[in-house]
C-alpha cells in the first residue's frame, strides 16, 4: 500500500524491490544482493582474464627460453641417440602443433600440474608446496609488524603538532627509501652480531623470524602509515568527528573508534600491492637471512634458468594477487554500505 | 572588501603535502654531489677501486681508509666512489628505457584503436598482478645475467606502470580543444602525435619517472645484490653489499657504507620526486 506509492519525480528510489512500471534493466533499482552478484561476476571475469594472461605469458616464456627443451632436460653430458630424443619429444607432446601444446598446457594447469623442474627433476607444485610454509610465516609476521607500526604512528601523529608530523614524514621517507637488503644487513649487524639478541640465520623458532619480519615489514609500514595518516586527517575534519567530540568522547576514542575506520578503507585497496611487495621482498629477505622459502627457491631457479619453477612461482603470485583483490572488492561492499549502490560498484 | 574575506577551508583543498623547502634544497645539493662523484670519481678518490692488499684486509675505518677496507684489502671508500657511476647508470638506463617503452606502448593503446588498447591493457593487468621484482627475475631468466640484461629486465618490470600513465594522459589530451582544432585543420596523424599529444603527456610522465627512479635504483642494486648484475671485482653498490654480507660478524663497515650511499641517493631522489609530484600533477580529477 504505502510501498506502492510512486516516488516523486527526480527522487532517487531506495534500494529494494523494483518499482512497478519501471524497466527491469535499470541497474539503479537493483537490490544490494544483485549488485553484489554483478560485482562478483565482473570481478571473477577480470580475475580469470588475468590468470589466463599469466598462463599465456608462462607458456610464451617457456618457449622463448633459448635452447631445445629436450636438450635441457637431458642435460649437457648426454649420450642420447636421436631416436631417444625423438621419443622424449613425442612423450612430452613437443611435436604437436603449438596451439595444441598451449591447450594441453592450460589443461594441466587447471589440474594443478605446473610441470617438472629442469634442474631438480621434481614436480614444480611439490617443490613450491615444500617451501610455502616458511614464506607464508614470514609474510604474515611482516604484515603484523607493518599494520601495528602504521596504525600506532598514524593515530599518534595525525593532525598533531607540525614537528611531530614532520618527524613521522621523515621516518616514512627513510623507511621507503631504504633498500630492504641493506636494512636486513643493518639489523643483522646491530642486533645479531653486535648485541647477540637474535640468531644470525635459519628458520627455527620465533627469534629467527623477528629480524626478517622487521626487514620485510618496515618499508610497508612506511607506506601504510603515510596513507593511513592522510586518511585519518581527512576523516578528522568530517562532521561526524565533531558530533562524536560533542558527545563527550575523548580525542583518543574519536581517533581509534571513529576516524580510524574511515581511514582504513583506502588501506584495504593497498592489500593487493601489499601481497606483491611481500612476495618480491621475500626473495631478498630470504637471501639476506639465509632462510628457506619460495624466495630462495625462486632465486635458485633463476640462477640455473629453471623456467618451469620460475613460472610456477609467477603463476602462484598472480593467483594470490587475483584472489586477494577479488576478496578485497567484496569486503568493500560489506564494510562500506555506500558502495552497494550501483554507482559505487563501478 | 574585508567582509568578503573567507577563511580558506582545509577540507575541500587537494591534499598535496610538500616536504619543507630546506629538504628540497638539501636533496638537490646531495644529488648534484652524487652526480659529480659519478662523473668524475677520480676527483674524490685518489685510490683505485680494485687494488687489493692482503696485509690490510678488513681493517676498520681510519685516517688512511675512511670507510675501512674489504676482505681483499681494497679501500671501501674508493669502491663506493667508483661504484657511483655504475650504480646510477643502471638505474638511469632502466628508467629511461622504461619511460621510452611506456610512452610508445601508452600512445599505441590510447590512439591505436580499440583492439590494441584492449590487448595492451590486459597485458598491463597481467604484468601489474606480479611483483616488479618477480617480473624482473622472470626477464632475467629468459635473458640471462649481466649488467645490460639487468637494465633491460628492470625496465621491463616497470614499463606497464609508465604505459598506464601515458595512456590515461593521452586520452585526456586527445579530447582537449587544441587537439580537436588540430584535427579539424587536417593535421596528419603522426604530426598530431609528435607535436601535440606526446609533448603534453611528457610532463606527467617525467614526474612519475622521477618518483620511479628511486624505486628503480633499489630494484637494480637489489638484483645486483642477488648476483644477477655487475660481476666481481667491479665496484657496484648492490654487489658490494652482497660481498659485505659475508663479513658482518667481523667487519660491519663493508656492508654498511655502500648501503648508506644507495639510501642517501634514493632519499634525495624521492624528495625531489615528491616535490615535482606535488607541484606539477594535474589537479583535475582525472
Amino acid at each position: 500500500m504505502t510501498s506502492a506509492a510512486a516516488p516523486a519525480v527526480g527522487e532517487v528510489p531506495p534500494d529494494g524491490p523494483e518499482w512497478p512500471g519501471e524497466p527491469a534493466s535499470r541497474g539503479r533499482l537493483a537490490g544490494p544482493a544483485r549488485t553484489i552478484g554483478v560485482v562478483l561476476a565482473r570481478r571473477v571475469a577480470a580475475a580469470a582474464a588475468v590468470m589466463l594472461g599469466a598462463a599465456t605469458t608462462a607458456f610464451v616464456a617457456l618457449h622463448l627460453l633459448p635452447g631445445d627443451p629436450v636438450a635441457i632436460i637431458l642435460g649437457p653430458s648426454t649420450m642420447a641417440s636421436p631416436q631417444v630424443r625423438a621419443q622424449i619429444r613425442t612423450d612430452l607432446g613437443l611435436d604437436a602443433p603449438i596451439v595444441v601444446q598451449f591447450l594441453r598446457y592450460l589443461g594441466r594447469l587447471l589440474q594443478g600440474d605446473l610441470g617438472r623442474s629442469y634442474q631438480l627433476q621434481q614436480p614444480v607444485s611439490a617443490l613450491i608446496g615444500d617451501q610455502l610454509a616458511p614464506t607464508v610465516q614470514l609474510a604474515l609476521a611482516a604484515i603484523a609488524v607493518a599494520v601495528v607500526l602504521a596504525v600506532v604512528s598514524a593515530v599518534a601523529t595525525a593532525g598533531q603538532r607540525p614537528a611531530l608530523r614532520a618527524a613521522a614524514s621523515l621516518w616514512e621517507l627513510v623507511t621507503v627509501s631504504t633498500p630492504p637488503f641493506w636494512l636486513g644487513i643493518l639489523l643483522l649487524t646491530a642486533l645479531s652480531f653486535r648485541l647477540h639478541v637474535f640468531p644470525v640465520a635459519g628458520a627455527g623458532g620465533f627469534g629467527a623470524l623477528v629480524l626478517p619480519a622487521l626487514t620485510l615489514g618496515l618499508p610497508v609500514a612506511g607506506i601504510l602509515g603515510q596513507v593511513l595518516r592522510e586518511g585519518l586527517e581527512t576523516a578528522l575534519e568530517a562532521p561526524f568527528v565533531t558530533t562524536a567530540r560533542a558527545r563527550g568522547l575523548s580525542q583518543t576514542a574519536v581517533r581509534a573508534r571513529h576516524a580510524l575506520r574511515h581511514a582504513a578503507v583506502p588501506l584495504v585497496t593497498l592489500s593487493g600491492w601489499l601481497a606483491g611487495t611481500l612476495l618480491g621482498g621475500a626473495v631478498i629477505v630470504e637471501k639476506v637471512f639465509a632462510r628457506p622459502g619460495i624466495g630462495a627457491l625462486t632465486l635458485q631457479a633463476v640462477g640455473s634458468r629453471d623456467m618451469p619453477v620460475v613460472m610456477g612461482v609467477v603463476l602462484l603470485s598472480a593467483l594470490v594477487f587475483v584472489l586477494l583483490s577479488t576478496v578485497v572488492d567484496l569486503l568493500y561492499l560489506l564494510i562500506d554500505p555506500r558502495l552497494r549502490s550501483d554507482r559505487g560498484a563501478r | 572588501m574585508t567582509a568578503l574575506w573567507v577563511a580558506p577551508r582545509r577540507r575541500g583543498l587537494p591534499r598535496l603535502r610538500r616536504p619543507p623547502r630546506i629538504g628540497l634544497t638539501l636533496a638537490v645539493l646531495v644529488l648534484l654531489g652524487i652526480v659529480a662523484v659519478a662523473v668524475a670519481p677520480g676527483m674524490f678518490s685518489g685510490r683505485s677501486a680494485t687494488d687489493a692488499s692482503s696485509t690490510q684486509a678488513l681493517s676498520g675505518p681510519s685516517g688512511a681508509h675512511w670507510f675501512g677496507t674489504d676482505q681483499l684489502g681494497r679501500d671501501v671508500y674508493s669502491r663506493v666512489v667508483h661504484g657511483a657511476g655504475r650504480s646510477l647508470w643502471l638505474g638511469l638506463g632502466a628508467t629511461a628505457l622504461a619511460v621510452a617503452g611506456g610512452a610508445v606502448l601508452g600512445l599505441a593503446a590510447a590512439l591505436g584503436g580499440r583492439a590494441a588498447d584492449a590487448l595492451l591493457m590486459r597485458l598491463a593487468d597481467v604484468a601489474l598482478s606480479l611483483p616488479p621484482l618477480l617480473l624482473a627475475l622472470l626477464a632475467m631468466t629468459v635473458l640471462g645475467s649481466g649488467a645490460l640484461n639487468l637494465t633491460l629486465a628492470v625496465a621491463i618490470s616497470t614499463v606497464p606502470g609508465y604505459a598506464r600513465v601515458v595512456r590515461s594522459e593521452a586520452l585526456v589530451v586527445r579530447r582537449s580543444g587544441y587537439v580537436e582544432a588540430a584535427v579539424g585543420l587536417g593535421l596528419r596523424r603522426w604530426l598530431l602525435v609528435g607535436r601535440h599529444i606526446l609533448p603534453n603527456t611528457l610532463g606527467p610522465l617525467l614526474v612519475v619517472a622521477t618518483v620511479g627512479f628511486g624505486t628503480t635504483l633499489i630494484a637494480a642494486s637489489g638484483l645486483s645484490f642477488l648476483g644477477f648484475g655487475a660481476q666481481p671485482p667491479a665496484p657496484e653498490w648492490g654487489l658490494m653489499l652482497s660481498e659485505g654480507r659475508n663479513y658482518l660478524a667481523t667487519a660491519w663497515w663493508v656492508g654498511v657504507f655502500p648501503g648508506i650511499a644507495i639510501t642517501v641517493t634514493v632519499i634525495a631522489v624521492n624528495v625531489v620526486g615528491r616535490h615535482a609530484q606535488a607541484r606539477y600533477t594535474r589537479r583535475t580529477s582525472r
